[in-house]
């Protein structure tokens, strides 16, 4: 094999042969407390005591109980699923769900097929919802002042409040449910002083004040990015985080897809992205810039200047790949789309006037549609501020908002709402800004309520609870309808409004059946462009940056923060960082330098009199000279789990940035709680396999890497021997497609994952150890300037994990490969994982000694350890320990304990599920009816599953098509033949631009296989 | 605090936390019964008196073996008396037919009835046509001391507690059986512990006359002499190695077999807060399982009926007995009845009943036992992973009209002549069961 003299290191720290990692080189886990402890007698002595304790102890059976239903509702089946289609419409975010319970409990959120808008698509955080359903840190009953009080005592107390009051707030996010809207303006039409204030803390503020200058329409427009053949985003994570990511990835994804052979699909979209720290949407872009938040104005004033031929200011930001971008705009005319994420109106109205130039109004935009998803804008939102702190409110009501944490001028907020005569929070917990309420009237969770929602105009959407009230709560809406004097049954009400406004005479059942309802949509209504760009030009170069900014962004896992106390969030790796519990400092590598800051330390950010003191994360493709914090970390009263991090609210004082902050090192030695730290592939092209889109066009196999095997015949294909006997599957091969160009790394399927198959949460400390326990990893690699120059030369190895300045990015989804030849199943001493007959890798829990040395002898590195007990375990104080949080837990699935290796199962549950389900109907399981949970959750459809002796499945489809195209396993050459085949990424990125280029790997494959002859030969 | 809806729904396997405790022994630190130690001891001495050879016939055969046999296997269909169950009563079946063709049949009953014996096919239609289970597994061993046990009990039944006689004592097939039995092997040992009091004397004389032979005359009394005598034997290394190298050996039988016994709750017929009775509602009402145990040929619970089942006749028949009243005061109090589990699989094996019954068409007595004669229901079969496995080894899949096997059925018709047993799909592999 050709790769004999290569050497690979854990890490950068081994190959620099840190003193650290001398010292600890013949410990196989860096751990302190391995020293001393138990030894070997000690253990022996404890299992002589232990058998004889179990003797005795053993010679009485527990009774077990069995309790059934006094009346078993006639649905309810124990043992058999129930699934529900609900809504998940929450602090700006849309899902359309079904959400799966058994036994009267949701433990499982999967995606709606037949919504229009997500199209069963469902993000990490809605998947982590049904968790947050079962925090046993939310508040039992409403609360006055910090003790219980009675829900009539609270009625008639805030009634009493807001009838004197003259002059109401209610305070909520963008509402896009039309029954609680109605609701408010019942309430208004009982309080004539109540106004609706909508606080984002994630807004579009600029986006919808600039849409109303320029055409008249105060809103968000529907965006098509699969029509988009040209793609332009600038600061804006549409695919991560941006307004509605799980809808713009389905679509991004769209225009990616790349079919292969003669009747294939050859053509994709082009996306270039300019921004500040590297986000998801900046990995998946063919070009990619850095700029610093300050000049995302001037970079599209010059962009605008150069595509329109006028010149509309003046400019100085010219990144390299800008006249590219513009001449790509120019062809694309009608199928392009520019988007921004800043909230300057300045800024947008020249996205705006950009967009009208390329004529995307009514081809990748439309009005005719309205996402309703954000409505917040700045101006109501500082004069609610500025009526607080005056002391003019003299009642308030939050609704799903917290402002008082994610607001910049929170602290400010705080101080005035404590003294508002009447303040009402519908909070599920104390937190930042219930806390300085008077009163406290807990909504209960989504999964409990009734509600609907419109997400676009003529979409409409229903949520129904799945499980009767947990605690002594009441819904916001209900409340809202007493204190107004009217009956506060919200369904009656619910059902009623739709009956009258929405249904237009279809049925309220069926409605509720498909969870989703599309009425007529308006006509594509022309709109004009009449946006003042002079001005807008003006207003962006009086802005001024300078000195080290600061960037607030939105992170994939916490995103505002909202479900923070959710343990499978906070344990959720950034998809780019990789950092889990904590939001950090990301600077690039050069701004490092220059600060004297390095990996390990902490420091202390300040600027406009904030100050906060987090670990510093030096982050490849950072623009230079600023610092990235995400925001919704730092929470106060979120809970054990989610009071994590330092909150980056306060510097969102420019919009999301700030500038002329100061960075100062206050501590070093730090470990970030990581799950990856190895930045790139290290030239591995068995791992990763890709390519640019002209070289594929010409070649099918363009970027595939084959190796070859020396024989006693010369060079042969590694599949063409085996050591081994292989497996017979003559009744079902299960196995997956994964497609690394439509793979975003949103990671909505490790979420999906976790809680179909009881993962558990390890924590902070157990992370930093490795100890992770997540079945996908989504590896990160970054490209290295050393990439193009690889050799086989150990003097280059240092190189090769440097990442580049601004590196390409790939994400690849990494779970257990069901290999044929299986190396784990080989070492195993016990027999307990072992192959079956329909291609899966079995682990046998119960049969496994914990030896781990199948998971040394994992080449793919995805066995995992349950190095402790994780359930029941005040050591582990998440969900698993208490009674509450393990309702969650999926009765098909054994919760592993202490001492045993666990892995991705292929969702072994669901297939015999699946299996079980077509047997009792006398038939072959249909292709699509057994989905494992990350095929189910997967928004852009890049992870699909099936029966690979299925002719007619997807799976089998795709492999007939992609086996001479782009269809590969990972790591080839040692011969395990992995059940998942992966697709190679595709750039749509000209050769010459490529940091790793298909036609220049093949000539050093040539060199290689030459250079393995020779030493065969020698 | 808790919703009722979620509360009441830990039904079946206790769903709500199927805790696999793997691994560490604590997975056992469960139950084992007294009763599992009295069939250690029994084992044991079993053991020591089992002949060293096994013939043909219960001459030949050991009763213990039998027993423990007849008691897992056959005592669901037959007596060991001429009482019909399901399948005929075994007393005399050795007089009825011989050795060989017993041994065919309970190997292999289908090849039998095919080959066309007169006897079988007359026996399979008198019986309804129900075919007795295969034992593929039973060797002359096995079948002999079955055949011993069936003869001993039968021969025991009007003798009684006789046990001063060197014949074979009572063995019934209630659980004071092997206390009784014990008693038999205890005196057993008595007998042989005479007969080697007798042969001593023999060698004693023996030796005496020898010795005088010689002139040398021992003077000892006879008792000294024995005693001398037993101190010799003691005294001898090889002896003495003997009897540690057997006791180390039957001590470690002992704690294996005990320790594959742990958790095995065979037998097991706990008293239940309302003595419902399966004999009268099963058995002599006829009321269909599922009619009560809605779940069992739709998911993987059979179920306990919610106390409304029981109000579908309980509103109208029987309101004034005690314990019906139970479930009244269930439902007006809104507590539910807590029932005990009779039958618990560990949590770290998945079954799914519809599976077993839906789709393989068993019927629920294969692994429930004769459920319409209990009058207290208990645990008939092991349940061990051995038992499932032994189960999925000897059964035919049920593929007759189900296209989901039908390719699968091709296959293996072609590769084979043999029935496609649950084995040949892969019914014995870890993750049909263990995930």
């Amino acid at each position: 094999m050709e790769n004999t003299t290569k050497k690979y290191w854990k890490g950068i720290e081994e190959y620099r042969n840190d003193i650290e990692v001398v010292k600890n080189a013949d410990k196989e886990f860096n751990l302190e407390d391995l020293d001393g402890g138990t030894h070997r007698r000690d253990f022996l002595k404890m299992l002589g005591f232990g058998v004889a304790a179990v003797s005795l102890a053993a010679c009485d059976a527990p009774v077990r109980k069995t309790i059934p239903y006094l009346n078993k509702p006639e649905t309810v089946e124990p043992g058999i699923p129930n699934y529900f289609a609900t809504t998940y419409a929450e602090s700006g975010e849309y899902s359309s769900v079904l959400v799966k319970t058994v036994e009267g409990r949701p433990i499982k959120i999967e995606g709606n097929k037949l919504s229009p808008v997500t199209k069963g698509g469902v993000s990490a955080r809605v998947h982590a919802s049904v968790l947050s359903l079962y925090d046993n840190e939310k508040l039992k009953g409403p609360q006055k002042g910090g003790a219980d009080i009675s829900w009539e005592d609270l009625d008639k107390e805030v009634m009493a409040g807001l009838s004197s009051a003259s002059n109401i707030r209610i305070v909520s996010s963008s509402i896009f449910s039309p029954s609680t809207k109605k609701v408010i303006a019942d309430f208004q039409a009982k309080y004539p002083s109540a106004v609706h204030v909508t606080y984002d803390a994630n807004s579009a503020s600029g986006l919808i004040e600039a849409n109303k200058t320029s055409f008249g329409v105060a809103a968000v427009p529907s965006y098509s990015f699969d029509k988009a053949k040209v793609i332009v985003g600038i600061n804006c994570d549409f695919l991560g985080t941006w307004i509605s990511p799980v809808e713009f990835a389905s679509q991004w994804a769209e225009g990616r897809k790349l079919v292969s052979g003669k009747d294939g699909k050859h053509d994709m979209s082009r996306h270039y992205q300019f921004e500040t720290g590297m986000t998801t949407t900046g990995a998946a872009a063919d070009y990619r810039a850095m700029i610093k938040p300050s000049e995302e104005g001037a970079l599209l004033i010059s962009l605008y200047s150069k595509l329109s031929g006028n010149t509309i200011g003046n400019s100085t930001v010219n990144p390299e790949i800008l006249s590219k971008c513009i001449a790509d705009l120019k062809a694309a005319q009608g199928a392009a789309l520019v988007v921004s994420g800043s909230n300057d109106p300045a800024i947008q109205t020249i996205v705006n006037g950009i967009n009208s130039l390329l004529g995307s109004y009514g081809n990748t935009i439309t009005f005719a549609q309205k996402c309703n998803l954000r409505q917040g804008t700045d101006s109501e939102v500082n004069a609610l501020v500025s009526d607080l702190t005056s002391g003019k409110v003299d009642a308030v009501i939050f609704l799903d908002t917290n402002p008082v944490f994610s607001h910049p001028m929170g602290g400010k907020l705080a101080e005035a709402i404590s003294k508002v005569k009447t303040s009402v929070s519908f909070a599920d917990r104390a937190d930042e800004t219930a806390s300085v309420c008077k009163y406290i009237a807990p909504a209960p969770h989504y999964l409990e309520s009734w509600g609907d929602a419109e997400p676009k105009t003529g979409s409409y959407s229903l949520q129904q609870p799945t499980i009767s009230l947990i605690f002594n709560t009441r819904q916001a809406q209900s409340s809202l309808l007493a204190w107004a004097g009217l009956d506060s049954d919200y369904h009656k009400y619910l059902k009623a409004n739709w009956k009258s406004n929405i249904l237009g005479g279809k049925s309220w059942v069926s409605a509720l059946h498909d969870g989703v309802l599309t009425s007529g949509t308006s006509e594509n209504a022309p709109v004009s462009f009449s946006g003042d760009l002079g001005a807008a030009a003006s207003s962006i170069s009086s802005t001024k940056g300078g000195g080290l900014e600061v960037s607030v962004y939105e992170s994939i896992a916490i995103g505002t923060g909202a479900q923070a106390n959710n343990p499978w969030l906070q344990e959720l790796p950034d998809p780019i960082s990789k950092v889990t519990w904590e939001n950090t400092l990301n600077i690039s590598q050069k701004t490092a330098n220059e600060l004297k800051l390095e990996k390990g330390d902490w420091a202390k950010l300040s600027a406009n009199g904030y100050e906060i003191e987090l670990p510093i994360l030096i982050q490849p493709g950072q623009a230079h000279n600023v610092v990235s914090v995400a925001m919704g970390y730092g929470r106060t009263g979120a809970g054990k789990a989610g009071n994590v991090g330092a909150n980056a609210a306060p510097f969102m004082t420019n919009f999301n940035w700030t500038a002329n902050a100061s960075l100062e090192k206050t501590k070093s030695g730090y470990t970030l709680a990581q799950t990856q730290t190895h930045e790139t592939v290290m030239g591995r092209q068995a791992v990763i396999q890709e390519s640019v889109l002209s070289e594929y066009v010409k070649n099918n196999k363009a970027g595939r890497f084959e190796p070859h095997i020396a024989t006693s015949d010369g060079l042969v294909k590694p599949y063409t021997i085996s050591l081994w006997n292989g497996h017979e599957k003559q009744n079902h091969s299960w196995g997956m497609v994964i497609d690394l160009n439509t793979c975003t790394g949103c990671a909505a399927c490790l979420v999906s994952c976790q809680a179909e198959n009881n993962v558990a949460v390890v924590g902070k400390k157990e992370v930093a150890r490795a100890r992770e326990m997540h079945w996908i990893r989504l590896d990160r690699y970054y490209s290295s300037d050393a990439d193009s120059e690889y050799q086989i030369n150990p003097s280059h190895l240092r190189e090769m994990e440097i990442a580049s300045e601004n590196p390409e990015v790939v994400i690849q989804p990494m779970m257990c490969q069901h290999c044929t030849n299986a190396p784990c199943e080989t070492v195993c001493p016990v027999l307990a994982t072992t192959h079956s007959s329909e291609g899966l890798n079995q682990m046998t829990y119960n049969r496994c000694v914990g030896t781990r040395y199948c998971a040394n002898n994992c080449p793919y590195k995805v066995r995992r350890f349950n190095w402790w007990k994780y359930f029941e375990n005040e050591d582990f104080d998440f969900h698993m320990n208490n009674e509450l949080g393990r309702m969650v837990l999926n009765p098909d699935v054994t919760v592993r304990s202490r001492g045993v290796i666990e892995k991705c199962s292929m969702c072994v549950q669901r297939i015999q599920g699946g299996k079980l389900a077509a047997k009792k109907e006398k038939r072959r399981p249909v292709d699509g009816e057994i989905e494992t949970a990350c095929s189910q959750s997967c928004p852009t459809g890049a992870i699909v599953f099936g029966d690979m002796l299925d002719p007619n499945s997807r799976v089998s489809k795709a492999l007939e098509r992609e086996s001479e195209g782009r269809a590969f396993h990972v790591l080839e050459e040692i011969n395990v033949r992995p059940q998942i085949s992966y697709l190679t990424k595709i750039r749509n990125k000209d050769l010459a631009d490529a940091k790793v280029a298909g036609a220049q790997k093949e000539e050093h494959h040539e060199t290689e296989e030459a250079h393995a002859e020779e030493e065969h030969h020698g | 605090m808790l919703p009722k809806k979620s509360k009441f729904s830990f039904d079946g396997t206790f769903s709500m936390a199927r805790f696999a405790l793997t691994k560490k022994a604590s997975i056992y630190n469960r139950d084992m019964y007294k009763s599992h130690i009295r069939i250690l001891l029994l084992l044991l001495l079993s053991l020591s008196a089992a002949p060293l050879t096994f013939g043909q016939g219960s001459a030949d055969g050991d009763p213990a073996l039998g027993e423990k046999l007849f008691k897992n296997n056959c005592a669901q269909c037959h007596a060991y008396d001429d009482a019909v169950v399901v399948g005929p009563g075994l007393k005399g079946i050795e007089e009825r037919r011989d050795y060989q063709w017993l041994k065919e049949w309970i190997q292999n009953p289908a090849a039998v009835i095919a080959s066309g014996d007169d006897y079988a096919v007359e026996l399979y239609e008198k019986y309804n046509k129900t075919q007795m289970t295969a034992f593929q597994s039973f060797g002359d061993a096995e079948i002999s001391g079955i055949l011993a046990y069936v003869k001993q009990a039968n021969e025991a039944a009007p003798v009684a507690a006789d046990g001063g006689a060197g014949t074979a004592a009572a063995a019934t097939a209630d659980s004071g059986s092997s206390s009784v039995f014990n008693i038999v092997l205890i005196a057993l040992l008595v007998i042989m512990g005479l007969v080697l009091v007798a042969l001593l004397a023999v060698l004693n004389l023996l030796s005496q006359i020898t010795k005088a032979d010689g002139g040398e005359i021992d003077t000892r009394g006879f008792g000294e002499r024995i005693s001398g005598g037993l101190k010799n034997v003691f005294q001898n290394a090889t002896v003495r190695n003997a009897i540690v190298v057997l006791f180390l050996l039957f001590g470690a039988k002992a704690t294996f077999d005990g320790l594959y016994s742990i958790g095995v709750h065979q037998g097991y017929a706990p008293t239940q807060p309302i003595p419902f009775s399966h004999k009268l509602h099963a058995g002599d009402m006829e009321i269909n399982c599922a009619y009560c145990h809605t779940g069992v040929y739709k998911g993987k619970q059979a179920g306990i009926p919610s106390a409304s089942i029981c109000m579908n006749c309980h509103n109208t028949i029987k309101q004034g007995s005690p314990n019906i009243q139970k479930i009244y005061t269930a439902l007006e109090t809104d507590q539910p009845i807590e029932w005990v589990r009779v039958h618990n699989l560990p949590d770290l094996a998945y079954f799914n009943h519809s599976q077993h019954t839906a789709v393989a068409g068993l019927d629920c007595e294969n692994c429930h036992g004769e459920i319409p004669q209990m009058e207290v229901v208990e645990q008939r079969h092991s349940l061990t992973m051995g038992w499932c496995i032994d189960c999925h080894r000897q059964t035919d899949v049920n593929a007759k009209g189900n296209a989901y096997y039908d390719a699968l059925l091709e296959a293996h018709n072609s590769a084979s002549s043999e029935n496609m047993k649950v084995e040949d799909i892969g019914g014995l592999e870890c993750a049909r069961c263990h995930y």
